[in-house]
Parts: structure tokens; C-alpha cells; sequence
């Protein structure tokens, strides 16, 4: 009864949280469009999802194509046994693998030459890296092809056809991402770091490998699931540059195989491909964090 | 033994010339203090010694050895940062011990040094931490542990607590004085704050566009400053300086401020000062602390004067009253219960026996 009279005895008062209430329709806005983008952009795996589960009659059948009416693995069966799969998955591996290492291996080193060790001309150099990743990778195979030629002239090394080539070909692209990355990072670390170890006896090498390394580590990181992303999914360079099924990555050999003629195999196609998506999306998931954070690094002071 | 002597030291940025040739010599166990203020090169001073920068001329010579060409490392000396530079995936004591751990020197040797380090820095407690779990002046301690487990023969401090509020600051300060009386290690300091310096120093090494305007003692600064620029540098409030005239009257020198306004020249500074006498582009430099309320006894060579005070700020232990002379605005200090109000008249007592005459075309006090 107090309550009551409490209640109704006191004056209206004034309506505050304007600001709350403006939040929360901008929270409302934000969900609105998030969830539109993730729905546009889940929309084509998920498609490729239920499409690998079904049989290539349900699938040229007029069916509902969001429904499956008999899920079957018999898709993923039948690639995983596929030995040809195999092979593609394994040149895949070895050559993301080999790329990532070479590629880490020359871009962090170059980063920290460019970025820390003051030589004449290094910001110009530092530049150069970048435009040379702005040169489309589609301008560059015709001039591959010749250098290919040339070296198999000169030392009788064929280049063409082999899997272990692309080792050689996508450092090209990926190097001077990486080493444009790793600029940036080293360069948001203090000057007086790097001073201080000089100072404290280290060399440039042991200033790299005890100090920079570790400091930089979400950035090299994110250098790191680029670089295999890039390599994993390289699609242009293995197709022009092979042919032998024995020799085919996996992007390619499942658009080169699973398609006979005009016959789609869509089934496999769809499987083949999700199967392919999921070493990156394995790797993302455990170092998303790390890459987000490299990704921000130096946009605010810590 | 450890002195530090720069000769002719030039230094060069493409074509800007950052350090002008100077030359300074800083004995064993002294506490030197570059001062001055930004883009003066005090900076840049240290970090030739350190090995940080290039000399673009002269030598310079760290215990009797030319070091133009030797890397920091092999210049035996530990350097502290404005911004601590802690190494962040270390913990303190990793920080502490990076540059022992390079030298390849025995383990129980480094723990016994860091530990006797962390001791006299009072930090034994923090060894585990990361800098990230530290405060400012916790850091500060770290990075000067740093340089104290090196044991060099010289320590540089480049601006160290310009990072810290100002009562941790003062409490730093403090605490670095101390170590130096523990440790005596020559040190080259680098502040652009006068009072670090005045308080931190042997001697402070006064620093203008690229050149050394001073070098000397802080009372020596602070009573006999030898250009303008150092009489206005040093101390807070700065040093007033009046246009004025030298003038001959009956066998006796005057200062001569304006057509009202003029000083009798105290007695001992005749001879020094007759020379001048009519000459053009002459300040007369009395600090603050020489312009004080008027009291019953006087002292020779002070004399009362009235001026109407223009703002009047209470500071506690002393007030400082403003007022202006020939539109040039002049501060003095004055006691609390004095009786200064803005906007009236107050009887103002000059002490002229710490009168500084200086010539504003070269700057030099005469």
C-alpha cells in the first residue's frame, strides 16, 4: 500500500537515458546488418554443405535445393578414397607448408632490415616491395613461362609440370605482402627497444631473434595465416603451370577432375571443395586472436 | 676511472647542423647535466656518446679511449630511456639480466648482480613481474636496474622522468640522486627541466641551439649565468630583464630604467660596468626573488621604488605580484602578508647587489 501510494503520489519524473536509448538503437541497427552479411556471406557454403550430402540424382532432380529428402557421405567416401584426392591434398600440404617457411623466413628478416636497419635507400626499397605486390599475378605467368624456358635452355632443369615449382612461384606473391606486414608492425615498435638491446651487446641478428621476434609475434602471426591462405587457394600460377594429375593442387584438381567434359560432378565438386576450405578454417579458428590483433597492432598506444 | 670528453663534436642531419662543435670534459664519479631547451641537442649529444648516432666531426673519448668508431656495446655503458624501453616479454629479471646473459657471464655471477641491483632499487619483489604489471615508476626503477647490473663506466639518462607524474617525478628524482651516491658511476644526464637539473647535477652543461652556452655548478648558473640565455633558462620565475641606460651622474653610475625610474649602481660593480655607459641595447636582469615587498631595515644597495601591480598570484610560502615597466611585464616576490592587491599602488624594494647588466645584441652578461 505504501508502495502504491508512493508510486502514484511521486512526480513524473524526467526521462533520462537518452543515451542508453541511442544505444540501443544502434545496437539494433548493427544486429539488423550484421546478421544480413552473415546470412549473404554463410549462405554459399552452406549450400555447398547440403549439396555434398546429397546423390547426384537428388541433385539434378527439381527438388527443394535447401533440402536434403537422403543424406549420404557416399561423396565424401568416394573422394577420401579416391586416391587422386589424396595426392592433391598432399601437394596442397607440402607446397602451403614450404611456402609458408620460406616465405616467413625471407619476409621477417627483410621487414627488419627495412624497417630497423637505416641503409641508404631503404625506404625506397621498402616501397619497391609494395608495388611489386600490386603487379596482378595474371601479367606475370606469360613472363614465367619464358624465364622457364630459359632456365630448362641454360641447365636442363624442367620447371613446367611439377607440383614442387609452385614452391618457387608463390613467394612472389606472398613475400612482399608479408615483408609490407611485417614493416608496419616492426615499425610500431619503439626505437628505444631496439637501442636498448644494441646497447646491452646484442648484434642485429640477436636483436631480431630475442627481442623483435618475440614482440612482433602476433604480427608475424597474422603474416603467417596469410601467407598459407594465399598459398593454399593459389588457383592462376598451378593451372597454367601444370597439367599431370600426379602434379595437381587441390583447387585445381578438383575443377580439373571432378569436371569431365560438360559432366559436373556437383556432388564431389561441393565436397571437394569444403574439404579444401578446411585446413584454413582449422587454422583460423585457433589463431584468430593473434590475427586480429596483428591485424590492429599500432592503431592504439598499449 | 671513466671520464667522457667530447672535442669539436659536430653533428649533421643532411643540412642541418643538430651540434655545433662542443667541447666538454666530465671527470670521474661527476653527475653532468645537459639541460636546455627542445631541438637544442641535448639529445643528440648523448646519443653520440652512446654510440646511438654518428659523430659528424671531432672525437669522442670515453676513459681515455676514442670510441668515434666502437659500437655501444663496446662502449661500456648502460643507457636509460625516456620510455623505459623494458623489454615486454621479459620479466624484470630477464630485463635485467639480457645484456649479462649476451656477455656471456656466469649464471650465479648475473643472479648475485641483479639481486644486489634489485636491493639497492628496492624492487626484489618485482623480479617476476612483466613491465606490463608494473607503474611508471616502477619501470623507472627497472630500466635504471638495467643499467646498474652492467656496471659500466658510464650511465646516460635520456629525459627519465618525463614520463611520470609530477610528484613521482620529484620522488624519482630523489631516488636517483641516491643511487649515484651509492653507485658512482659517471653519469650524463639529459632533462629540458631546469629544477632536474639545478637538483640532480655536479655540474649542469646549459644547452642553445646546438651550441654550450654554459657550463658550471648550479649555484654558478643560477648567480653568475654568462649569456642571457642562461639567465633566463635557469630559475623559475625567470630572471626579469628591463630595457635601460647606463648613465654618469656626479662620479656615480645609474641604471636608468625609464624617465621615473632609475637605480644607483652598487659600488663594487663601477669599474666593471663604466665601459657601457651610454650604450644602446642594455637589459638589466634582477630575478624575481630581488624585487620584494619594502621592509623596515635596508641593506646597502636596495632601494624602494611604487608601482601599481597588475595581477597578484598567491603561491602559499610567497606571492608573486606583476606589473609592468615600459610594457615589458615584470614578476616579483613578495611575502603573503605584505599586502599586495591588483590594481593599487605597493612599495616595491629592489635589490640591486644581484644586478645582472646584459647586452641584448650579443646576448653576453657583462
Amino acid at each position: 500500500m505504501a508502495n502504491a501510494s508512493i508510486a502514484t503520489g511521486a512526480p513524473t519524473r524526467p526521462r533520462y537515458g537518452s543515451m542508453s536509448r541511442d544505444r540501443r538503437w544502434a545496437l539494433r541497427w548493427s544486429y539488423f546488418f550484421l546478421v544480413l552479411f552473415a546470412i549473404f556471406f554463410l549462405m554459399p557454403p552452406i549450400y555447398m554443405l547440403i549439396t555434398s550430402l546429397k546423390t547426384s540424382a537428388e541433385i539434378s532432380a527439381a527438388t527443394n535445393p535447401w533440402w536434403i529428402s537422403n543424406p549420404t557421405l557416399q561423396n565424401y567416401i568416394d573422394l577420401l578414397t579416391q586416391n587422386q584426392f589424396l595426392v592433391f591434398f598432399r601437394n596442397s600440404a607440402i607446397v602451403s607448408i614450404c611456402v609458408v617457411v620460406l616465405t616467413m623466413s625471407i619476409s621477417v628478416i627483410a621487414a627488419f632490415a627495412l624497417a630497423r636497419m637505416k641503409f641508404w635507400g631503404s625506404a625506397t626499397l621498402a616501397t619497391g616491395v609494395f608495388l611489386t605486390y600490386l603487379i596482378p599475378e595474371t601479367l606475370l605467368f606469360i613472363p614465367l613461362f619464358k624465364m622457364f624456358a630459359w632456365v630448362n635452355e641454360m641447365f636442363g632443369i624442367q620447371l613446367m609440370n611439377h607440383w614442387w615449382t609452385m614452391i618457387i612461384l608463390y613467394p612472389t606473391l606472398t613475400v612482399p605482402f608479408a615483408t609490407w606486414i611485417m614493416i608496419g608492425y616492426f615499425a610500431s615498435i619503439p626505437k628505444e627497444l631496439d637501442e636498448a638491446a644494441l646497447i646491452d651487446g646484442a648484434t642485429w641478428m640477436q636483436t631480431l631473434t630475442k627481442i623483435f621476434i618475440p614482440v612482433a609475434l602476433p604480427g608475424i602471426i597474422a603474416a603467417t595465416i596469410f601467407t598459407f591462405t594465399v598459398a593454399w587457394a593459389q588457383f592462376l600460377y598451378p593451372l597454367a603451370f601444370t597439367t599431370s594429375t600426379s602434379e595437381l593442387v587441390l583447387p585445381v584438381g578438383i575443377v580439373t577432375t571432378l569436371i569431365k567434359g560438360d559432366v559436373f560432378n556437383w556432388g564431389q565438386i561441393m565436397t571437394g571443395a569444403l574439404l579444401g576450405a578446411a585446413p584454413p578454417l582449422i587454422i583460423y579458428a585457433f589463431l584468430m586472436d593473434y590475427y586480429i590483433a596483428g591485424l590492429t597492432a599500432g592503431a592504439t598506444k598499449g | 676511472m671513466a671520464q667522457v670528453t667530447l672535442r669539436k663534436v659536430v653533428k649533421k642531419y643532411d643540412e642541418v647542423l643538430a651540434v655545433r662543435g662542443i667541447d666538454l670534459d666530465i671527470t670521474d664519479k661527476e653527475f653532468i647535466v645537459l639541460v636546455g631547451p627542445s631541438g637544442c641537442g641535448k639529445s643528440t649529444t648523448l646519443r653520440m656518446i652512446a654510440g646511438l648516432e654518428e659523430i659528424s666531426d671531432g672525437d669522442i673519448a670515453i676513459g681515455g679511449d676514442v670510441v668515434n668508431d666502437v659500437p655501444p656495446k663496446d662502449r661500456d655503458i648502460a643507457m636509460v630511456f625516456q620510455n623505459y624501453a623494458l623489454y615486454p616479454h621479459m620479466n624484470v629479471y630477464e630485463n635485467m639480466s639480457f645484456g649479462l646473459k649476451l656477455k656471456k657471464t656466469p649464471k650465479d655471477e648475473i643472479d648475485r648482480r641483479v639481486k644486489q641491483a634489485a636491493q639497492i632499487l628496492d624492487i626484489t619483489e618485482l623480479l617476476d613481474r612483466k613491465p606490463k604489471q608494473l607503474s611508471g615508476g616502477q619501470r623507472q626503477r627497472v630500466a635504471m636496474g638495467r643499467a646498474i647490473v652492467r656496471d659500466p663506466k658510464v650511465f646516460l639518462f635520456d629525459e627519465p622522468l618525463s614520463n611520470l607524474d609530477a610528484k613521482l617525478r620529484v620522488q624519482m628524482r630523489t631516488e636517483i640522486k641516491k643511487v649515484h651516491q651509492k653507485v658512482r658511476t659517471t653519469t650524463v644526464y639529459v632533462t629540458h627541466d631546469q629544477v632536474e637539473a639545478m637538483t640532480l647535477a655536479d655540474r649542469v652543461v646549459v644547452m642553445n641551439g646546438g651550441l654550450i652556452e654554459q657550463v658550471g655548478s648550479p649555484n654558478d648558473l643560477y648567480h653568475s649565468p654568462a649569456t642571457k640565455f642562461v639567465a633566463g633558462f635557469i630559475g623559475s620565475p625567470a630572471m626579469n630583464f628591463i630595457p635601460c641606460q647606463l648613465e654618469q651622474a656626479a662620479g656615480a653610475l645609474r641604471v636608468r630604467v625609464n624617465d621615473k625610474l632609475s637605480f644607483p649602481v652598487p659600488a663594487d660593480r663601477t669599474a666593471r660596468y663604466t665601459a657601457q655607459v651610454g650604450k644602446a641595447n642594455l637589459l638589466l636582469g634582477l630575478r624575481p626573488e630581488h624585487i620584494t615587498e619594502t621592509r623596515p631595515h635596508s641593506e646597502p644597495n636596495q632601494h624602494d621604488f611604487d608601482m601599481v601591480i597588475d595581477v597578484v598570484e598567491p603561491m602559499g610560502m610567497e606571492t608573486l605580484v606583476y606589473f609592468t615597466i615600459n610594457g615589458i611585464e615584470i614578476c616579483g616576490r613578495v611575502n603573503p602578508n605584505a599586502g599586495a592587491t591588483a590594481a593599487k599602488p605597493m612599495k616595491l624594494r629592489a635589490d640591486l647587489s644581484n644586478m645582472h647588466l646584459i647586452d641584448d645584441s650579443t646576448g653576453k652578461v657583462l
